[in-house]
């Protein structure tokens, strides 16, 4: 009944009924899960969102928006039975205003068309993930993405001021704009990174950045993981605020070198790329500064890219090892994880030996400034090596949670790291987020089964369970 | 009236439990307890001064977990003995960290660094039913479950009693530099500023004078102030003027606060220049505005005005019998949602009734 009615209303070509064509939405970035949606709709204003999203209200139909399913945690994985809200046609930029330090997109604008529209005004839009030039900007906004970049300029909730959103119910309701500092509570705030539980975004107003006078790339080899973080330490201690900070060891180096000849000194045990920006007269007194530091930390060989092409091809390296990962392995699994930057160098050295015992060889690609690990878990499923990487990962976010840290600091949680969220938080601390979730939508039906372990009846108070969950009783959740 | 004082978060919790649904009022330091609409009153005073401890200070991690009735000034204090600061600077002296987070109190370097709800990564709430629940973490980079943080700033104190918080520190500037200069019309000049590479810390426009603070290392602050100077004109000085960044009004008169999108900076100054003593964050879109009296109509008036450059006029600050007379927080865009939320955390509305009545 309802594909009848997204017709009526959306026309044919928005609809996707077909069962193959059905499939190709069955995932996202995770292609771990797969689940292939009752329906697919692709609309292409905001209007026809809000009928969509009403519709579905109307028939307790579940629904989950999607934009360019970049995303790395399964939190556009569809249901079964529901509808999959495909974001990518709402492409308008809708305002630009560089006195304002503002743009208003939709969400299906990619991320990098952002800066595109304003970098002839000397502007760039901040948040960076690694997707940039493929996912959209109502993705970031459902993830909170970050990039290599939010060291200094933060995350997609520092850089979002306003939001249209259609509410689960299908109301079209506003929060913030282009001024600072939104009447009452934090709305917007609360919308960000709460992984499309809570409504779907139909325009976003961010903030764009003064693109700065000055960039500097420092490329700096060390002969091992221990001095390139003390290289780390010493940086921040100094009270320089690089504007990346990532580290990669020797694995993911060979994997680098393999895929793109990226040309790293030679030998190195891990290489650290430091990335400087502002003011000319400051990004130098710097540079001087995290030269120093780095010789300090017994680097053997220091280098500060002399072109823009040089910088690319410092970043040629990094940006390609997750890829790279192919070259040296024919399965791999991406972790997120997050340890206090003081930290790291007792997780990288458990990490070792967890590789070590296991036999499962891990990549280490992070970024060092925040203590956001990406180790990639190397394995060979021909082999039965699966479950032995699997558990391998898990562990590696035991170890993080051990040390104070996140379970995710830029993928999210989604369908993927659920299961891990009790191992953070109380389930009293999961119910009270969720009193936010029954505000937007108790009927449960916008993203149904992302984030949380446990669903939540809407009834209930916080703190006050006994017994079987209902939802778990009648085998509609499950506990992990 | 009962007044309570926990020194633990168990504390905090069962005093809320042990009151089943009376009204409380939620205090901190006092220095803004004027602020919001008229307070009504309550069964309850529930001081956080008792939960003052500075938790942990992760140095080497620029983090810091203090409780909610630890003074701000305290807490910098603490920190700055190891060259960190929290790069929080509202105004109000006595300030308590839970009242700046509740009233999301900001000051001038909220231009660089932003306000609580940008620095607050781990937060611990204690519901009205004393229900203890804890969001985000320790760790700057962390996106696992919702941000209650976010929510709980600017909240008043009405969706629960802010225990505990976690803060991202920033290193203390090397050096300080401030150009200041006379100005009638500060649009202009702000607007080069923006177009120019320098990312000062703050731009107040106070007393007809623009001051651009720079902060960076000693050289750099030097060479950066000089050709700040050179763009705006002025003089140099080393170090902040007086009355930096102070609320325009004393303690009997109204206060409000403009929002607006930043290039309307000269259009909202040309509306308020008669009648109000104004200090802005230039560069921010943000403007404090005093005067010893301001009437319905009037504040009508300027929030139809304000309203075209996308902004929003609130009443901080009043005698309970000025505020009687006035709408104190104006329209709220999204406000049956934010009704929605208070209903799942305070179903009774027993928290600071009266202040944020609007929701």
């Amino acid at each position: 009944m309802l594909a009848r009615d997204f017709v009526a209303a959306l026309g044919p070509a928005a609809v996707v009924t077909d069962r193959v064509q059905l499939r190709t939405y069955e995932c996202d970035g995770l292609t771990a899960y797969r689940c292939i949606p009752g329906l697919v709709v692709l609309p292409e204003t905001a209007a026809q969102v809000a009928y969509v999203v009403r519709r579905c209200a109307e028939e307790s139909a579940p629904f989950v928006a999607r934009g360019a399913g970049t995303g790395l945690s399964g939190g556009a994985l569809p249901v079964a039975t529901g509808v999959l809200v495909v974001l990518s046609r709402l492409t308008a930029i809708r305002s630009v205003s560089v006195d304002d330090e503002r743009v208003v997109v939709e969400p299906g604008v990619v991320n990098l068309d952002v800066s595109r529209a304003v970098a002839a005004d000397g502007y760039f839009y901040a948040p960076d993930p690694s997707s940039q030039q493929v996912c959209t900007i109502g993705g970031n906004v459902a993830e909170n993405s970050g990039g290599a970049h939010c060291l200094k300029y933060g995350f997609t909730a520092h850089h979002v001021t306003g939001l249209e959103v259609v509410l689960p119910d299908g109301s079209v309701e506003r929060f913030g704009g282009l001024a600072p500092d939104p009447v009452g509570y934090d709305v917007v705030g609360a919308l960000v990174g709460s992984e499309g539980t809570l409504g779907i975004v139909t325009e976003v107003t961010v903030r764009v950045v003064r693109a700065p006078e000055r960039v500097e790339t420092v490329l700096a080899g060390f002969r091992s993981m221990d001095d390139a973080g003390e290289a780390v330490s010493a940086i921040v201690a100094a009270g320089v605020l690089p504007a990346a900070v990532e580290m990669m060891d020797a694995l993911s180096i060979e994997a680098a070198e393999s895929a793109v000849a990226c040309g790293y000194p030679p030998g190195a045990a891990a290489v650290l790329i430091v990335e400087l920006d502002g003011p000319a007269d400051e990004v130098g007194a710097e540079l001087a500064e995290v030269e120093a530091i780095c010789e300090r930390a017994n680097a053997f060989e220091v280098r500060v890219a002399s072109s823009a092409e040089d910088r690319v091809a410092i970043w040629r390296g990094r940006k390609s090892a997750f890829a790279a990962m192919g070259r040296i392995s024919r399965d791999y699994i991406v972790q997120d994880g997050v340890v206090p930057r003081t930290s790291l160098p007792q997780v990288l050295h458990a990490i070792g030996v967890l590789s070590a015992e296991s036999g499962i060889r891990v990549a280490n690609v992070f970024h060092a400034g925040d203590g956001n690990l990406h180790p990639l878990v190397l394995f060979d499923a021909s082999a039965g090596e699966t479950e032995a990487a699997e558990a391998v990962s898990e562990r590696i976010l035991e170890l993080c949670i051990e040390h104070g840290g996140s379970i995710t600091g830029e993928h999210g949680v989604g369908n993927d790291k659920k299961k891990h969220m009790g191992r953070m938080f109380t389930a009293v601390d999961l119910d009270v987020m969720q009193l936010v979730r029954c505000a937007f939508d108790p009927a449960n039906l916008c993203n149904p089964g992302k984030v949380f372990p446990t669903p939540r009846l809407c009834g209930e108070r916080p703190g006050r369970r006994t017994g079987v969950h209902p939802v778990q009783a009648a085998g509609l959740g499950e506990v992990f | 009236m009962a007044a309570v004082s926990p020194s633990s978060v168990d504390e905090l919790a069962a005093a809320l439990r042990d009151t089943g649904s009376a009204p409380v009022r939620v205090t901190g330091g006092g220095s803004k307890a004027s602020w919001g609409g008229v307070a009504r009153p309550a069964d309850v005073e529930l001081s956080t001064r008792g939960l003052d401890r500075i938790v942990e200070h992760a140095e080497g991690d620029f983090v810091v977990t203090v409780e909610a009735g630890a003074r701000l000034a305290d807490v910098q204090e603490a920190v700055g003995g190891k060259g960190q600061w929290l790069a929080l600077d509202p105004p109000e002296p006595d300030a308590t960290v839970g009242g700046v987070v509740a009233c999301a109190a900001s000051g001038p370097r909220r231009l660089r660094f932003g306000t609580p709800r940008d620095l607050l990564i781990g937060v611990t709430v204690v519901l009205p039913d004393g229900t203890v629940a804890r969001s985000g973490g320790k760790v700057v980079k962390n996106v696992a479950g919702y941000d209650l943080g976010k929510l709980f700033c600017g909240a008043f104190g009405t969706l629960g009693v802010v225990a505990q918080c976690t803060f991202r520190l920033h290193p203390q500037p090397r050096a300080v530099r401030c150009v200041s200069v006379a100005a009638d019309d500060p649009g202009p000049l702000v607007a080069a500023l923006r177009r120019s590479p320098f990312r000062p810390s703050a731009v107040e426009y106070h007393g007809e004078r623009l001051s651009v603070v720079i902060e960076a290392f000693e050289a750099a602050a030097d060479a950066q102030a000089e050709q700040v100077r050179a763009l705006v004109g002025g003089t140099v000085a080393s170090g902040v003027p007086a009355a930096f960044g102070v609320r325009p009004w004393g303690p009997a008169e109204v206060g409000l606060k403009a929002t607006f999108r930043l290039g309307a900076l000269s259009e909202v100054l040309a509306l308020v220049s008669k009648g109000f003593r104004v200090s802005a964050h230039a560069a921010s879109g943000v403007m404090w505005l005093g005067a010893a009296w301001v009437d319905a109509d009037l504040l009508a008036e300027l929030r139809a005005r304000v309203a075209e450059y996308d902004g929003t006029v609130v009443v901080v600050t009043a005698p309970d019998e000025v505020k009687r007379e006035l709408d104190v927080w104006g329209p709220v865009r999204g406000v049956e949602v934010m009704r929605a939320i208070r209903d799942r955390f305070d179903p009774d509305r027993r928290m600071n009734p009266g202040v944020l009545d609007v929701i």
